[in-house]
């Protein structure tokens, strides 16, 4: 479903911070990538985003839409969330003024608008959203909130994935989603994502500490330091990393 | 003819209407007052208003205060009264109208065919210094309500114009308010009678033409005891790169248990990116709630023009009136505005609300000022003011001035004032749940102005949130 191919990138004329990214993502997998501070990983979501900070300086990147492989970095940001693309961002951002329900609602239209389908009345899409705001374990009253406005980081990390149980993309991307939340929100969270995962979509969990991991078992497991994914391996690479940290894994790479 | 034709495209109405004016040699003194008045054939009582007007203008100097900064305006450098030539023998209906007048209207999307009357809305357009069409005159004078131009008014009224006129804005109220009342070209007269709610929306449409040409019209609506109106004014102007003066007065009388709706849209040219060019707004409007249980209400989008300065009122004079202020600005560009309200409390449990959205872009500056003043014997007044800034990029400014004067220690007064900015993380977040940048700015606008928005009536608030966006999308980029 999403091929990475020797992907480069800096911050627009800054120095390059992803030296050659190779990763296969295939449907119905859920992989993690792990590493230390600084070593690249919301760069890579954010590059696959397609956030205008940053700049391609090599590589590819294709993403299946209808089985067709399509060039993913040639399309813009809104153009990758209509194909399937979603991240969770590490900073959700506060948007005044308009509430979650409104925002979603665009976003949802949008998405179905992108593929041809006819757009979602208001009565349907609030069923949609009480059953998902359940398997997120957020209650109605955040509905009406503007979007991330003065919620604490943990409801921040949850309402992002509200937004993915909402607009059920293809390829979920999720950048430390497991940093804010507390024990409880943790273990809700993961068990929502856990399910939000079918044969036809894949995960790409971005973590530094692998807490959400006790949760959600990845079915491969990739460590980027400086840049490089340096080792691959099953759910086990997680545990060695955590018992033996990261300078381990630069050693044996 | 000025040349705009290699001028960028971003303000579609810029464009001249090429037609022959008859103007008036710059310059202004006693004889450009009377000359005025003069070819306008008016009533004696409205020359000596005029004339008391300009001879307290001649001795005052222009006001400074404003948090505006331009060049002094020379007032002998401009034609004070511009008119197109067609309009000689006034015409008698539409029909008599210069067809190439009627183009422009129809360019602006202003209906003045009477084929056009099922819009809904009674319109006026206002054509450099004149009237040029009022339509739905027939249905409105039915249930007694006078819309026409304020010429015609002076002609036909006289009685009401001159029981009403500069009661709310006396001639000497400021400098600008006595240049008016001395040179006020034309403009629109409104008069809804005792019991009448009239039962479409009145519109002025104003269109500065003529380069070099001052704009000063005169509005007067008055509601009678139980009477009701809504009321739109939209105003464009061609692009040119001299600055032109607008200097116009609304005054609005509500009797016993009326209520005035004054909506306004205005996208006057508002200069190019380096600042030149765009019409000065220097307008002064006022409201008085004469009666009990009267109503006023403001709503303003003011997205053009190169320096803003207006404040539009009410003086809550009856027991139990209610003021009310709803305005989005926003500047772009180089464009200035300093805009806001008065709500003055005198008579007893009055109310008054002021909900201010300022959106500034680019090197733009926007300031709010706003006077709540409660009188002594104006128990029970209360007062609710939110004032928004929200900044796009870092080369503008926005302001708020807030000012209170309390005199009576029943008052309730309230104010809120947030500032934010639209960042591009904002939009990528949007962006990267499927909306492309226009729906994203479209929804982020919205919802910062959605107070403001719905108290517009439907069709001018669809105007106002595509005008909005329009502007927003070339400083977002
Ligand atoms: N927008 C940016 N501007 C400047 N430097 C950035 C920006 N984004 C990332 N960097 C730098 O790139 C490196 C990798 O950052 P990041 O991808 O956020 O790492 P991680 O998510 O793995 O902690 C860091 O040195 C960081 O300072
Ligand atoms: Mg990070």
């Amino acid at each position: 479903m999403l091929k990475i191919r020797d992907l480069k990138a800096r911050v627009v004329d800054g120095p390059e911070i992803l030296k050659g990214i190779d990763l296969d993502v295939n449907a119905g997998e859920i992989h993690a990538v792990m590493g230390p501070n600084g070593s690249g990983k919301s760069t890579l979501s954010r590059v696959l985003a397609g956030h205008p900070d940053y700049e391609v300086t090599g590589g590819t990147v294709a993403f299946d839409v209808n089985r067709e492989p399509q060039d993913l970095l040639a399309m813009e940001p809104h153009e990758r969330a209509c194909a399937g693309v979603f991240l969770a961002f590490q900073y959700p951002v506060e948007v005044a003024g308009v509430s979650n329900t409104v925002f979603l609602r665009s976003a949802f239209n949008a998405i179905c608008k992108a593929q041809g389908v006819p757009p979602i009345d208001a009565f349907d899409f609030r069923d949609l959203l009480a059953e998902k705001l359940e398997l997120i374990g957020m209650d109605e009253s955040y509905l009406e909130r503007p979007v991330n406005l003065d919620f604490s980081g943990g409801e921040k990390k949850r309402n992002e994935i509200l937004q993915m149980a909402v607009l059920a993309p293809r390829l979920a991307i999720l950048d430390e989603t497991d940093s804010g939340l507390d024990v409880d929100s943790l273990r809700i969270v993961s068990e929502g994502v856990k399910r939000l995962s079918t044969p036809h979509n894949a995960t790409l969990m971005i973590t530094h500490y692998q807490r959400m991991l006790q949760y959600i078992t990845p079915d491969i497991v990739h460590v980027l330091m400086d840049g490089r994914i340096v080792k691959t391996g099953d759910h086990t690479l997680a545990e060695a990393v955590e018992t033996r940290g990261y300078d381990w894994v630069k050693e044996a790479a | 003819m000025d040349a705009i034709a290699d001028r960028p495209k971003e303000y579609k109405y810029g464009f001249v209407t090429d037609v022959e004016t008859e103007k008036f040699p710059k310059g202004l003194n006693e004889e450009t007052v009377r000359a005025i008045s003069a070819r306008k054939n008016e009533p004696d009582f409205l020359l000596e208003f005029r004339l008391n007007a300009f001879r307290w203008w001649q001795e005052q100097e222009p006001p400074r205060w404003a948090h505006v900064e331009f060049p002094p305006i020379d007032f002998q450098d401009i034609h004070y009264y511009a008119a197109p030539k067609s309009m000689e023998d006034a015409p008698q209906s539409l029909d008599d109208v210069d067809p190439e007048l009627l183009r422009t209207f129809d360019r602006l999307g202003v209906p003045l065919h009477e084929r056009e009357r099922l819009a809904g809305v009674a319109v006026d357009a206002v054509f450099d210094s004149v009237s040029v069409g009022t339509t739905h005159q027939d249905i409105l004078a039915e249930m007694g309500v006078i819309f026409c131009s304020f010429s015609e008014a002076a002609q036909k009224h006289p009685e009401l114009v001159k029981k009403y006129l500069g009661t709310v804005v006396p001639p000497r109220d400021n400098f600008y308010a006595a240049l008016n009342s001395a040179v006020f070209s034309d403009g629109s007269f409104v008069f809804v009678p005792k019991g009448v709610q009239c039962p479409i929306d009145l519109s002025t449409y104003f269109r500065i033409n003529a380069s070099n040409t001052g704009q000063f019209e005169r509005t007067l609506i008055v509601a009678e005891e139980g009477a009701s109106v809504s009321y739109v004014e939209g105003c464009t102007a061609p692009m040119r790169d001299e600055n032109q003066l607008h200097a116009a007065i609304v005054e609005l009388v509500a009797l016993d248990d009326a209520s005035i709706k004054y909506s306004t849209v205005q996208n006057w040219y508002g200069g190019d990116e380096e600042g030149r060019g765009g019409i000065y707004n220097f307008v002064v409007k006022r409201g008085r709630c004469e009666g009990a249980r009267s109503k006023i209400s403001w709503t303003q989008v003011e997205a053009g023009s190169a320096i803003t300065w207006k404040y539009p009122s009410v003086i809550l004079k009856g027991d139990d009136s209610v003021g009310e202020f709803y305005s989005v600005a926003l500047t772009n560009n180089k464009m200035q505005a300093d805009t806001g309200t008065k709500m003055i409390h005198i008579g007893k449990n009055t109310s008054s609300t002021i909900i201010s959205k300022g959106i500034s872009c680019d090197q733009s500056k926007n300031s709010y000022r706003g006077l709540v003043k409660v009188t002594p014997g104006a128990s029970g007044a209360r007062n609710y003011s939110q004032c928004d800034s929200m900044l796009v990029g870092d080369g503008c400014e926005a302001n708020t001035f807030p000012y209170l004067e309390i005199h009576n220690k029943d008052a309730v007064i309230e104010h809120e004032a947030t500032t934010s900015r639209i960042s591009d993380e904002q939009l990528f977040y949007l962006q990267s749940r499927g909306l492309d940048s226009e729906a994203a700015i479209s929804l982020l606008v919205n919802g910062f102005c959605k107070e403001v928005f719905k108290t517009l009536p439907l069709e001018f608030s669809v105007e106002a949130v595509k005008l909005l966006e329009m502007k927003l999308e070339d400083s977002v980029g």
